[in-house]
């Protein structure tokens, strides 16, 4: 209860859910030895802290942003240019988490300063525009970032697969630095979701959730809406930043179209629907169920283009293509928007429509 | 005194005149720094953008202070209009081709007024079906227009494929005038032209008749509207298709101007439209065109002197106005 900061999934069926997601994913390298399952394990690991991170700004705070993508690629390009250009090992990996992170910071506070003192609704025009104009400028400014290739790199020696912690006979399994490094993204990530839960929890994410409801109330209660909403936008891209880094040490690498494109912004959007907005959990739950059907749907989409193409009807197939997995997502998210606005969490706890 | 007289002894209001020399200014502090030649080129070319994404911005300025609704999706109007463009065009290449204005009109003008007058109906459809449900709810009008966007992307990436289409400029169009040895493009001209049409023809609208009476005053307070009488839902289904025609129009244009279309363009677009709308002030028309103006100017100034900056160039502007007035250079009144 202490670790949950006294706010439980308060319904048997999400406990049990998010029992089995989590024991799943903490048991990965035993349950699913071979490299795409531990992939697919790794991703929903970094986009649950990725998804729960923006959850605090849309679901708690009831501010939209789409820059949460940049602050996730600042944090992979800081681990990516640092490890990169200094060489592997942990000194670099310290330098490019401490140049990201308050990079990120500062640019988030930056962002929020300015578009909030305003109206929230400026604040999502203008982290769309900043979160292109940087996309652009990442992918110009090659020296650096590597332009459109991105960044491969090598991470320390005690996190490739070659390391050998455990020989295969001990349990069945080797333990290889793969392994570790997929603990560091696990553990990591757990940490961090365990710290946004205490924060929503906390008087200043009541605060949060105070002016979600009535921005005016909130303020003639005495709270100033515009520092509670930076604070906010700025742990959010903090916490977002580290998951990008976790992600850049998984991957080995960090490019536009793994950090930055707008089809990640889209995702994270979409797991966060379907989770279930204000509900940290849904962040989880929505991650698993969105990245496993996309790592084992898109392929079936494709089976089922060439049925349709083979059955004489070619346009229908392109609408199936899985080059058009973003156009049913996108049908899949205002469907979603409208008719299941509370989520699977929403739903498990049997709450009312919102 | 008789009651005709009270307007008469009311202050007149403050014009504030300030930001609509902005444009001027910029013009002129960067003439020290090119030769008048070029920069004559680059102030034609700058105003042609300008216009062409004044057309674009202002129909979603004036939906947002209408109505209050912001549409993430207006964007898809752009990239529709501009497809559908190409729908007639290529069948026509024959009189794109002729050397004569008016049998280049005559392939040109169908095009746009088909492309301005599905994208209406599309807005209404949209209208309808996206935004009518989530009225007053910001959050989901974001999130379900966003998702609109994507889902008019995609399709149009399904029907047309992922490839570039060309779209080459008519042949009366092409090449250029000069003035001295400075060369002003032909197709910027007719853009910089249809672009102050469109404004006047709107400001008209807005200031002469009983319509633009309606949603001025409709902009300034929807609810007295409303208690008066008059439909302001209908009025803002009228403005939204407007402004989707507009939008589909200015798409168009974009097109042609950059002789090729592709599904992104709406995406890319809506960037620089929202930076135009926030410089200018949510809702307010006269601050969108002097916006559209600063940005597209700029645009040109940067790309020419600091090519690097150019990127960057607008989101600076923004911070430089906004720093300024935080609600834009024209802010409306009660929002």
């Amino acid at each position: 209860m202490q670790i949950l900061s006294g706010d439980p999934p308060r319904s048997w069926l999400l406990t049990a859910t998010l029992v089995v997601i989590v024991a799943t994913l903490a048991f990965a390298p035993f349950l699913f030895p071979g490299a795409k399952p531990l992939n697919v394990a790794a991703k929903i690991c970094v986009f649950a802290l990725l998804v729960a991170s923006y959850d605090l700004l849309l679901g708690y705070t009831g501010i939209v942003s789409f820059a949460h993508t940049m602050f996730y690629g600042i944090g992979s390009y800081g681990i990516a240019i640092a490890l990169y250009g200094m060489g592997p090992g942990w000194g670099a990996v310290f330098v490019g988490l401490a140049v990201a992170l308050p990079l990120a910071a500062l640019l988030a506070l930056g962002i929020g300063l300015f578009s909030l003192r305003v109206q929230a609704i400026f604040f999502a025009m203008i982290t769309l525009a900043v979160a292109s104009a940087f996309a652009v400028l990442a992918s110009q400014l090659s020296w650096l970032t590597g332009g459109e290739d991105g960044r491969t790199f090598q991470i320390p020696e005690a996190l490739r697969p070659a390391f050998t912690l455990l020989p295969k006979d001990a349990l069945g399994v080797a333990v290889t630095g793969r392994t570790l490094a997929y603990y560091l993204v696990f553990l990591g990530a757990a940490a961090l979701i365990l710290l946004l839960l205490r924060v929503v929890n906390s008087p200043f994410g009541r605060v949060l959730q105070a002016i979600r409801e009535n921005p005016f109330r909130a303020e003639a209660l005495g709270y100033r809406i515009v520092v509670h909403r930076s604070l906010a936008n700025t742990l959010g891209a903090l916490l977002a930043a580290a998951a990008g880094a976790l992600n850049a040490l998984w991957l080995r690498y960090a490019g536009p179209d793994t950090s930055l494109s707008f089809a990640i912004m889209m995702d994270i959007l979409v797991m966060v629907v379907i989770g279930g907005m204000g509900t940290i959990y849904g962040a989880i739950v929505g991650a698993a169920v969105f990245i496993l059907a996309q790592n084992y749907l898109q392929s079936l989409m494709g089976a089922a283009s060439g049925a349709i193409a083979g059955a004489g009807a070619p346009w229908f197939a392109g609408l199936f293509h899985p080059d058009r997995w973003m156009l049913w997502l996108g049908v899949f998210f205002v469907l979603c928007v409208y008719f299941f606005p509370s989520g699977i969490v929403g739903r498990l706890r049997g709450e009312r429509k919102s | 005194m008789s009651a005709t007289d009270v307007g008469a002894a009311l202050p007149r209001q403050k014009t504030d005149f300030l930001p609509a020399l902005l444009p001027a200014l910029v013009a002129l502090a960067a003439l020290p720094f090119v030769s008048p030649s070029t920069w004559l080129t680059l102030t034609v070319a700058g105003l042609a953008m300008g216009m062409m994404i004044f057309i674009m911005a202002s129909g979603l300025t004036l939906v947002f202070g209408l109505m209050d609704v912001l549409n993430f999706g207006h964007g898809a109007f752009i990239a529709v209009g501009a497809y559908l463009a190409t729908l007639v065009l290529a069948p026509m290449a024959g009189y794109m081709q002729a050397d004569s204005l008016a049998t280049n009109l005559l392939a040109l003008v169908p095009a746009a007024l088909l492309a301005a007058g599905v994208t209406g109906a599309l807005g209404l459809a949209f209208e309808r079906v996206l935004i009518r449900p989530v009225y007053g709810q910001h959050l989901k009008q974001i999130l379900i227009t966003m998702g609109g966007m994507i889902v008019a992307e995609q399709l149009l990436y399904a029907f047309w494929g992922p490839q570039q289409i060309p779209l080459p400029l008519p042949t009366s169009l092409r090449g250029s005038f000069f003035i001295g040895d400075a060369a002003v493009e032909k197709y910027r001209l007719l853009a910089v032209v249809v672009g102050l049409v469109v404004f006047v023809a709107m400001l008209l609208v807005l200031n002469r008749t009983k319509i633009g009476l309606l949603i001025r005053a409709g902009v300034e307070n929807g609810e007295m509207v409303e208690a008066m009488g008059y439909r302001v839902r209908r009025l803002f289904v009228g403005v939204f298709m407007a402004g989707s025609a507009l939008a589909g129009l200015g798409g168009v244009m974009w097109a042609l101007y950059r002789e090729q279309v592709n599904a992104m363009m709406g995406g890319e677009l809506m960037v620089l439209v929202f930076i135009v709308v926030i410089i200018g002030g949510l809702g307010s028309v006269g601050g969108c065109f002097i916006g559209a103006l600063l940005v597209a100017l700029l645009a040109n100034y940067a790309g020419f002197l600091l090519p690097k900056m150019a990127l960057v160039s607008d989101i600076l502007l923004m911070v430089a106005v906004l720093l300024w007035r935080p609600r834009g250079l024209y802010p409306v009144a009660t929002r």
